[in-house]
């Protein structure tokens, strides 16, 4: 009973660290058409920039949260620059999109062991979150438990900004309809690099926040972003419930398909994203596939 | 289309290179480099019949790639000759990229690339757990080349060549579907698929022989990796090398001869000899993309082709057409 | 001239060194002059770039302590990055052995690497000193060319589960480490000595290389009196952190890359308590121990772990080696055979010889983390508890007997009903 218990919860919490992972990316890859495949890079910088941050800067510690903001922003600006220095140029050339990000992703996991070595970096769990939460034998960490809290924080941030806002409207036009969006008056490529940015940015917050359960290592970006794919497909691109529902269907099976079916861990999430391509190739709740 | 006199120089000079090669590359190490670009150029031709000419582009290359290198490494395990299980390699190959085409093929655009990505991981995988079949990450190591016609491969130079004919013959098989009726019929179905379909052509089977002859070559490549590795272990199917591959078709040119072959030299060359004096190579590799991208973003091949007219035509303002561009995507 | 300086300098190495009886006068002259080519083959870029760095710096620090000289020779030192995969091994590899013409590969990283290659340096004869674990390449399927001063792969998990079993008096264990042959290998030998010595094995939990949240595993950790996990690269961190967030207490031991002193900047309280069983350990006060950490102080401002050092004791063993022979190491047969001959005695992690497989018999050194002893301004530290003498590869059986059994894998030894 323990066991399904803590299971059930995990799925939750894992799925909200997903999340965050991957609102950011379907949110592009909704607006962009184009699987961005630096965020796994973005990501790990994200992890990076705030641990540092938390460690030191001038010898005074960085609160964890503050960090966490920091290194959103310092991720949002780099994402922000890739969109308008390199993306901007490339409108409708998908190929040519992979090689940048592609390319990208190489020379963030290089300049990552520039300057940081190749050793683990252990980002410490904030303090008043230290502990776990006992339910009969059941223990929960009470810091995986606060993710959930901050992943709907964040979805909840996120839907008003999509729903509710001038910017939300614009960007929700630019998805159905780019052309149609420019015709009335709606600046895309501005919609595009905030897009961007905010991706960038959500994919930065997401990598310090899985700090302390994930730590910060060389090779994080690879480990995330088939994880953010395998979200999106699962979910489908370009709708935030999808992202909410694609985590965690995939905390899930995460969960117990490692737990319950060990033979098959290696392709535990791979097999039902094949399956959902093949039997509905838009994803469970998207539209369809560019 | 007028005969461009630059670009069957260029072909010719190319061609007489590589014939003479291991005679102006005194190194027996640089002997073996270019037989790595030889292999991963017949394998960027396959997956560049899917990119280049089809529009799919597959992140699951490199499982098919995986399957041949390990049917070959098993059955020569298993006691079985050269010439047996190379063909059986290929068998498999076929029948397994077959099976990936009918999965992958529901779709088109990003959810080709997805499916493909979703096998390539499962290959990978089982690369890892079949260990009865793989010996796991440990792999499984072939312990001769094979010997046509009692001519030994065991010296660089010699597996050299074999490589080279195989590659020329691979060059020459891809020209010859690429120019064929049924090759424009496949940047038809990359084009205007839905005029492809009003016009009477089932464009589905047209992807899928694509898809086969894509496999075939890199099935090819494989069994040439495997045999010049002498050794094959997961690592070799993964991710990575799915997506190295479309980086050297890319940025060498998509749906051009050459590209593929400017994009493997480039990457194998940077991977394997320039990572030798240069330790942040990886970072370069990247730089190097990103510049493709920012100063010829159609690929290598093309954008030279560009930039060559371009400064032509100042100096002699004559008109030129294309010669070494088969058709590459309209931007 | 320099001809002089050269043999002046071999004759100071050669008194400072315990190879005095071989050394003869003259060697040829012509390995006199040319230097010594010394190739390393590591992982510089990508996601075992971790450990592959660090051999490096192991390298480095003798290198510099020796003034880049080994047995009277200058050296050359080529380091070549693999990028971690089989086929870069192969092309390296090449790149030493036939464009740089070394004189001794040292390296590659990962087992794989090592398999992929193994061949290859049969072919060439070229002595290799590789930190690669796959037992079998010492033992079923040998490799003659191959000298491993490091350890196996389960070479210091049997001493742990002899420990384990006799003085942390644990009864029933459950193991976790990744799927794949290190990890079937290192608790293959943690059960087998864990269970010839009275203990039991009750699960075994194999999470895929890469596994970013260990919880599904971590909830089957139960009816259980102790953990036994050996994970690899950072794996080791993230485990001992989650393991720690859900309010485990069984007590964990662990082999040298899961405790290894190089993660000891990176590990945070959650690991204190971590018993682990190395080849090396940074605790140990002998003066080749001292001047080995005092180099990687001074050059990288790290302390060492198991890689690096696995890479001095490396460089080590060559440089006596290359002593022995009065800097001729022409005929690379003899060259192997002297130093898997040899017997040296100050090294990082004590005195180390070679069995007539080239597998290294040493110390084990079983350490308990915690914040007593911390030097080097690291607020963790390993202590040194027990320390094995001379281990070999086959532990406590004859070596004919461990033979006969086949190499562990995921089901074998298999779980027994207890």
């Amino acid at each position: 009973m323990t066991f399904w218990v803590l299971l059930a919860v995990n799925s939750i919490t894992f799925g909200g660290l997903l999340f965050l992972l991957s609102a950011g990316f379907s949110l592009i890859f909704g607006l962009m058409r184009i699987p961005n495949l630096t965020h796994g890079s973005l990501f790990m910088l994200g992890a990076y920039v705030g641990a540092t941050l938390i460690v030191s800067v001038l010898n005074t510690s960085i609160d964890f949260w503050l960090a966490a903001i920091l290194s959103a922003l310092i991720v949002a600006i780099f994402g922000a620059l890739i969109e308008r220095l390199l993306l901007r140029r490339l409108p409708g050339e998908p190929l040519a999109q992979v090689l940048v990000t592609l390319g990208i992703s190489f020379m963030v996991a290089d300049f990552c062991l520039m300057v940081w070595g190749g050793d683990p970096i252990s980002v410490a769990t904030p303090s008043s979150l230290v502990g776990f939460v006992r339910y009969g034998v059941a223990v929960f960490p009470l810091y995986r438990l606060a993710i959930i809290g901050i992943a709907a924080v964040v979805a909840l941030a996120l839907w008003l900004l999509l729903e509710r806002t001038r910017l939300g409207a614009m960007i929700r036009a630019g998805v159905d309809d780019p052309d149609m969006a420019r015709v009335v008056g709606i600046r895309v490529s501005q919609i595009f690099t905030i897009v961007f940015g905010l991706g960038a940015a959500l994919a930065g917050f997401a990598g310090i926040i899985g700090g302390p359960i994930l730590s910060v290592y060389p090779g994080l970006d690879q480990d995330m972003l088939p994880l953010a794919l395998v979200v999106v497909i699962l979910g489908g691109t370009g709708s935030l419930l999808g992202s909410f529902v694609g985590s965690l269907i995939v905390g899930f099976l995460y969960n117990f398909g490692q737990a319950l079916l060990p033979e098959l861990a290696y392709f535990i999430l791979f097999l039902p994203m094949l399956l959902v391509l093949v039997l509905r190739p838009q994803g469970l709740f998207g539209r369809q596939l560019p | 289309m007028t005969r461009n006199v630059v670009g069957r120089v260029v072909l010719v000079a190319v061609f007489l290179a590589l014939v003479t090669l291991p005679l102006w590359l005194t190194q027996i190490y640089y002997v073996n480099v270019a037989s790595q670009i030889l292999f991963y150029a017949i394998f960027a031709f396959g997956v560049n019949l899917l990119l280049g000419y089809a529009g799919l582009v597959s992140l699951g290359h490199a499982g098919l790639f995986g399957i041949a290198s390990y049917a070959t490494a098993y059955l020569l395990a298993a006691g079985w000759g050269h010439p047996l299980s190379i063909i059986a390699a290929i068998i498999i190959g076929l029948f397994s990229t077959a099976v990936f085409a009918a999965l992958s093929l529901r779709t088109t655009g990003i959810g080709f690339i997805m499916i493909t990505l979703a096998l390539g991981e499962i290959i990978w995988g089982l690369a890892y757990r079949w260990i009865s079949v793989t010996n796991g990450d440990n792999g499984i190591n072939v312990h001769s080349r094979p010997m046509p016609f009692g001519f030994s491969l065991t010296s660089p130079e010699a597996f050299y060549y074999v490589t080279f004919v195989v590659f020329v013959i691979c060059t020459i098989l891809v020209t010859i579907f690429v120019r064929s009726p049924f090759g424009a019929a496949l940047r038809g179905t990359r084009d205007q698929p839905r005029r492809m379909t009003a016009l009477g052509y089932h464009v589905w089977m047209i992807r899928f022989w694509a898809c086969m002859l894509s496999g075939l070559l890199t099935c090819i490549a494989g069994i040439l990796f495997v045999y010049y590795n002498q050794f094959i272990s997961p690592q070799t199917l993964a991710l990575t090398s799915s997506a190295e591959v479309v980086l050297m078709v890319i940025s060498g040119g998509p749906a051009t001869l050459l590209g593929p072959f400017v994009g493997s030299a480039l990457v194998v060359i940077v991977k394997s000899v320039v990572s030798g004096y240069i330790a942040r190579w990886n970072f370069l590799l990247g730089a190097i993309f990103v510049a493709i991208v920012i100063l010829m973003p159609e690929g290598l091949v093309p954008g030279t082709v560009r930039l060559w007219k371009l400064g032509w035509r100042k100096t002699k303002s004559r008109r030129r057409a294309s010669v070494l561009e088969t058709g590459g995507p309209k931007a | 001239m320099s001809h002089k300086i050269t043999r002046r300098k071999v004759l100071a190495g050669t008194a400072a060194g315990a190879a005095l009886a071989t050394f003869k006068f003259p060697a040829p002259a012509v390995a006199q002059k040319a230097p010594f080519k010394l190739g390393l083959l590591t992982v510089k870029t990508g996601p075992l770039a971790e450990g592959g760095i660090q051999m490096e710096q192991g390298v480095i620090t003798f290198l510099k302590e020796k003034n880049y000289m080994m047995g009277g020779r200058k050296v050359d030192f080529v380091s070549a990055d693999t990028g971690g995969n089989p086929a870069g091994a192969k092309t390296k590899v090449q790149e030493l052995v036939e464009r740089d013409k070394v004189d001794v590969v040292l390296g590659p990283l990962a087992s794989f690497e090592l398999y992929a290659i193994s061949d290859y340096i049969i072919q060439h004869k070229m002595p290799t000193l590789s930190l690669a674990a796959a037992q079998d390449l010492t033992q079923r399927k040998p490799n003659p060319y191959l000298l491993r001063a490091s350890a196996t792969s389960s070479q210091a998990m049997q001493p742990m589960g002899h420990y384990a079993a006799t003085e942390m008096k644990l009864k029933r264990v459950v193991t976790v480490v990744e799927d794949f042959a290190f990890g079937y290998e290192q608790m293959g030998g943690f059960q087998a000595a864990f269970e010839k010595d009275g203990g039991c094995v009750t699960k075994k939990l194999w999470p895929p290389i890469v596994t970013p949240d260990y919880t599904p595993y971590l909830a089957q950790i139960s009816d259980c009196d102790g953990v036994c996990q050996g994970f690899a690269g950072s794996n080791p961190l993230r485990f001992m952190k989650q393991y720690h967030s859900f309010g485990l207490k069984f007590p964990v031991c662990t082999g040298e890359t899961g405790g290894d002193d190089a993660l000891l900047k990176s590990f945070g309280d959650d690991a204190i308590g971590l018993v682990s069983a190395c080849p090396y350990t940074l605790d140990l006060e002998n003066d080749a121990n001292k001047r080995f950490v005092n180099g990687m102080m001074k050059n990288y401002n790290t302390v060492p772990g198991f890689y690096a050092a696995g890479l001095y004791v490396n460089c080590q063993v060559v440089d006596a080696g290359l002593k022995a022979l009065g800097g001729d190491a022409s005929n690379k047969e003899k060259f192997l055979a002297t130093m898997k001959g040899l017997s040296i005695k100050d090294t990082p992690r004590g005195p180390i010889k070679f069995d007539h497989l080239g597998n290294v018999v040493g110390n084990i050194f079983i350490r308990k983390l915690g914040k007593e002893g911390a030097k080097y301004g690291l607020k963790l530290w390993n202590k040194t508890v027990k320390t094995y003498e001379n281990v070999s590869q086959f532990w406590v059986w004859p070596e004919k007997e461990y033979l006969a059994e086949p190499v562990y894998t995921r089901s074998y030894p298999p779980l027994k009903k207890c």
